[in-house]
């Protein structure tokens, strides 16, 4: 389906909604607000993102506590993936954007207890991590408003296969 | 038929080098085909009569229990899927379909492929909550017992790990077999709601192009998802193969998006999200991205393209001397239906059209077939698949004219996102010895 047709599916469906009384409507009615725990997405534009703030040095001691275990010394890889590495493609060399490893930490991070990291906590070890990689300085802050301005070294790195060509 | 008298395998027409027979003139020939292969059979497959039947013990004492869920007979206990996690340590547990072992097109639930981060969760189905929300008219809760009064639909379709048939882009022709190299994709008749169906209740803002679909596991595995798809074929899968889905597969409700790669089939589906762009989650900017050295990286490359292997015979098995035998194998195409595939026993010099086993769906797996002469010397035998857009598999060297000469040889745990659909080449030695090789 290109995409122009998906849109004006979309639209369709749009007006179509005041016909809705021929579906079985069995979901109930929730606000934003009620399901605001489970909205955790963060978006590269920084929509999403908590309250909160942190730097590479809170961000070592977190990192050292929980995450050292799998990642290694300096994030430079043990049971699992380096996040930092001179020579290998990592998290930090790789993906465009900062709050990928923002968001990605704060939903499944430390592998054991997902989302016991506070917000402090995540923000702090993605300053470690963006530090080590020399992506921004020792001493900057990383909150809502400074992470989604990093630029990640790789962020032009990528080309799009969607919409696909058949 | 030109002579449907002819008993004798040996006069079958060879339609291609190395014994491939023509298809129409077995599958026309019925019953006096079954005469062909057991004079063959007779001929090749053992110089002595057979043994004097027995009256067997089983056939002398009263049967077992029947059992509340079945499992496969005890002497099938070797046919299980591979682990690459069994003692669950803090990585990427992966579990392989052994194609090798089956046959038809349908995957049991015990033997269906699962690649998951930390396992799967315990899910009380009752508590589990679908939420809808974003750019909507009305963000909605659906319990599980709600969305299995809404109208449903079964389809049939494969799911395929954007990772699987990886080793086959490896510098060497690594030495694994069918399941190792090609088990990250099963085949289910999955039934649910479809997407669209709640998107009608909720409402679609016009700002909304991509969805975000977000699993309730421990990682809350989650992806963004062109809204199209939600339009055209996407659905809330809450059975497989006529059961509740399994644990491993996203008990209690799955996401479907039919030909897309299976991480997008996002399991334990908890939230959908209606957005004006993708999230960038790490499963689209670093995992199932496609590294190209010296290029930009490909990202969001849904469709598992078109692509077969010869499942019967492959490495592991080994052929009992030469005369008739069935090559047969897994044909399909996350861009439609199979429109032919292709069989050669000479590694490529000539090919011989299979049959397709019906029914042929789209988007799902299709079984072809080919018979063959085997005369003892050494071969190597290949599929090629078309889908009814046209699409082939590529060859090696135009895989190498894309991607550059592989360079590496990764280990069948690592399965780096490649949509790997390359033409696989088994060869056959003159003991029957089956492997894989580059052709």
């Amino acid at each position: 389906m290109s995409m122009r047709s998906s849109l004006l599916i979309a639209a369709a469906l749009v007006f179509a909604a005041g016909a809705a009384a021929e579906t079985p409507n069995l979901g109930q009615s929730i606000t934003e607000a009620d399901l605001a725990l489970w909205d955790i997405s963060v978006s590269p534009d920084g929509v999403g993102l908590p309250q909160g703030s942190g730097t590479a040095a809170q961000g070592k001691a977190v990192y050292e506590q929980k995450c050292e275990l799998c990642h290694g010394k300096d994030a430079s890889g043990g049971k699992n993936a380096a996040l930092v590495s001179a020579k290998d493609r990592t998290v930090t060399s790789y993906v465009p954007h900062a709050t990928t490893i923002f968001d990605f930490t704060r939903r499944a991070m430390p592998w054991p207890q997902p989302k016991s990291l506070t917000a402090d906590e995540t923000y702090a070890v993605t300053a470690y991590l963006l530090a080590l990689a020399k992506i921004i300085g020792e001493s900057d802050v990383m909150n809502a408003e400074t992470l989604p301005k990093v630029r990640m070294p790789n962020r032009d790195g990528f080309v799009s296969k969607y919409p696909e060509k058949h | 038929m030109s002579n449907s008298k002819r008993s004798d395998l040996d006069s079958l027409e060879v339609v291609a080098g190395n014994g491939l027979i023509n298809r129409r003139e077995l599958l026309g020939r019925g019953i006096a085909l079954a005469g062909a292969t057991t004079a063959g059979a007779g001929a090749t497959f053992s110089s002595a009569s057979a043994e004097p039947l027995r009256i067997d013990p089983w056939s002398l004492t009263i049967g077992s229990t029947i059992p509340a869920y079945e499992t496969p007979a005890k002497y099938e206990k070797h046919v299980v899927r591979t682990l690459t996690n069994p003692n669950h340590e803090p990585r990427t547990s992966q579990a392989r379909t052994p194609h090798h072992l089956l046959n038809g097109t349908i995957t049991p639930n015990g033997l269906h492929f699962v690649v998951s981060r930390t396992g799967f969760p315990d899910i009380d189905p009752a508590k589990h909550r679908l939420a809808i929300h974003g750019l909507v008219r009305q963000p909605k809760v659906f319990t599980l017992e709600a969305l299995a009064r809404y109208p449903m639909e079964s389809r049939i379709c494969f799911v395929e790990c954007g990772g699987n048939s990886a080793p086959l882009y490896n510098k060497d022709a690594i030495q694994a077999n069918v399941q190792a190299i090609h088990g990250l994709v099963s085949c289910s008749e999955c039934a649910g709601v479809r997407l669209s169906t709640l998107l009608e209740e909720t409402g679609i803002d016009p700002k909304a192009t991509w969805f975000l679909a977000e699993g309730a596991d421990g990682p809350s595995m989650n992806r963004s998802i062109p809204l199209a798809k939600a339009l055209d074929d996407a659905m809330i899968a809450l059975y497989q193969n006529g059961e509740r889905i399994n644990p491993s597969q996203g008990y209690p409700m799955r996401l479907l998006v039919p030909g897309y790669e299976g991480n997008m089939n996002v399991k334990w589906l908890h939230r959908i999200k209606l957005i004006e762009a993708p999230v960038m989650a790490i499963n689209e900017t670093m995992q199932y991205t496609m590294r190209i050295e010296g290029q930009k990286s490909w990202q969001f490359y849904f469709p598992q393209e078109v692509k077969s292997f010869v499942t019967h015979p492959s490495p592991g098995h080994s052929l009992k001397g030469p005369g008739f035998y069935e090559i047969s194998g897994l044909a399909y195409s996350g861009n439609g239906r199979i429109s032919r595939v292709m069989v050669s026993a000479d590694g490529g010099k000539s090919w011989a059209q299979a049959a397709l086993q019906e029914p042929v769906l789209s988007k799902a797996l299709t079984r072809f077939r080919m018979p063959w002469r085997w005369d003892g010397q050494p071969v190597v035998l290949q599929s090629r698949a078309w889908d009814e857009a046209g699409n082939t598999q590529p060859t090696r060297s135009q895989i190498a004219a894309e991607r550059g000469e592989p360079r590496v040889n990764v280990p069948v745990t690592a399965f780096p996102m490649g949509h790997m659909n390359v033409i696989t080449s088994w060869s056959v030695d003159n003991k029957g010895e089956v492997k894989h090789v580059y052709a």
